[in-house]
């Protein structure tokens, strides 16, 4: 066995990439991949509370750098899944306490037990970034269909092509369709012209996202979420299997399940 | 604004931001893109007659590649056709 390293980037913060991480880990699990997820946000981390582990952090990824815990103990078993784990983010250190080379050490030791390795990186273009990219085989891109949200995106592409990163997949998040046929949200034809990227998926916007991050239980563990079906079809992807996406089925199918989704007409 | 004279948003978020991503990735502000303009066409002036009010230059997206584009007509050959 031998891990796929994938980073999670997005230049700006808020546009959900702890959740798309805590989702796509869960459902390669579902699909009973063996999978480590690292939180690279040191300082403000947030992947222990959008998985519900935050009360079982004993070591942190600050620990194993510097010498204080073995790897393993820095390792924290999934309550549901016993083949995914967390590595948590210090709370209480800040980026510099980590480098590109600790990075990319560690994924190499977590590499040959695991079949994924997911990295949350931080917001922006700065060393928590750059920590976050050192190791990837793969980076994800996950944006929301807003000016800022895609100017910061096409920045973090341009980033990753002059690192030799290879241009990364997008994640579409946060879709609300409703506005789209009306005109007044970019749709994933525009912001996919825009960014000159591929698509991963699209995630429409959708209230049981909170509420499974208030649980600390993944939305894609809710069988009837659209949002959940999107990560679980990004999640397939990723595997290697082609899923259509969800803006291909016929438009009306889309516009009702959303509009019934979010109660609007 | 009237609700039928009211252009959609997407439309402008479209535009601005096909403006803002040609300038974030060549690092060249409207101000300096003018600058350029100018001094290519007084560099092409000093070898052929051209028409400045007919010229068009920019910069132009395809997929992740930025090029500058020019179409500067000259003044010799539109007196050639004309007559």
């Amino acid at each position: 066995m031998t891990a796929q390293v994938i980073t999670v980037t997005s230049g700006k913060g808020g546009v959900g990439k702890t959740t798309a991480v805590a989702n796509l880990a869960t459902a390669l699990a579902t699909d009973g991949r063996k999978v480590v997820c690292i939180d690279g946000d040191i300082g403000l981390r947030n992947l222990d509370v959008i998985m519900g582990l935050e009360n079982r952090i004993v070591y942190d990824l600050v620990d194993v750098i510097e010498g204080r815990c073995k790897l393993k103990q820095a390792m924290i078993r999934d309550k549901h899944y016993p083949d995914m784990y967390l590595i948590p983010a210090a709370q209480t250190r800040d980026k510099n306490a980590v480098s590109p080379s600790d990075m990319i050490r560690i994924c190499n030791d977590l590499r040959p037990d695991a079949d994924f390795i997911i990295i949350d990186s931080p917001a922006g273009i700065e060393r928590g970034f750059r920590n976050a990219i050192a190791a990837a085989d793969r980076v994800l891109v996950v944006t929301n269909p807003e000016v800022s949200a895609v100017r910061d995106a096409d920045r973090v592409v341009g980033i990753l092509e002059a690192e030799e990163k290879g241009t990364p997949s997008l994640i579409l998040n946060r879709l609300n369709a409703a506005l789209v046929k009306n005109n007044d949200m970019l749709s994933a034809d525009d912001v996919l012209d825009l960014l000159g990227i591929h698509l991963i998926g699209i995630v429409p916007e959708d209230e049981s996202v909170i509420i499974g991050s208030n649980r600390g239980a993944p939305v894609v563990t809710d069988a009837k979420s659209r949002a959940g079906q999107a990560f679980r079809n990004i999640a397939k992807r990723i595997q290697g299997q082609d899923v259509p996406f969800l803006n291909l089925e016929p438009q009306n199918r889309l516009w009702g399940a959303i509009q019934k989704l979010t109660g609007r007409k | 604004m009237g609700f039928f004279t009211r252009k959609k948003s997407a439309e402008s978020a479209k535009e601005r931001l096909q403006l803002v991503l040609v300038h974030d990735r060549t690092d060249l502000t409207p101000g300096q893109l003018e600058a350029l303009k100018d001094e290519l066409l007084t560099a092409i002036s000093r070898y052929i007659e051209i028409d400045p009010d007919s010229v068009q230059i920019g910069l132009e997206r395809d997929g992740r590649t930025q090029r500058l584009v020019a179409d500067i007509p000259l003044r010799g050959a539109a007196r050639h056709r004309a007559g």
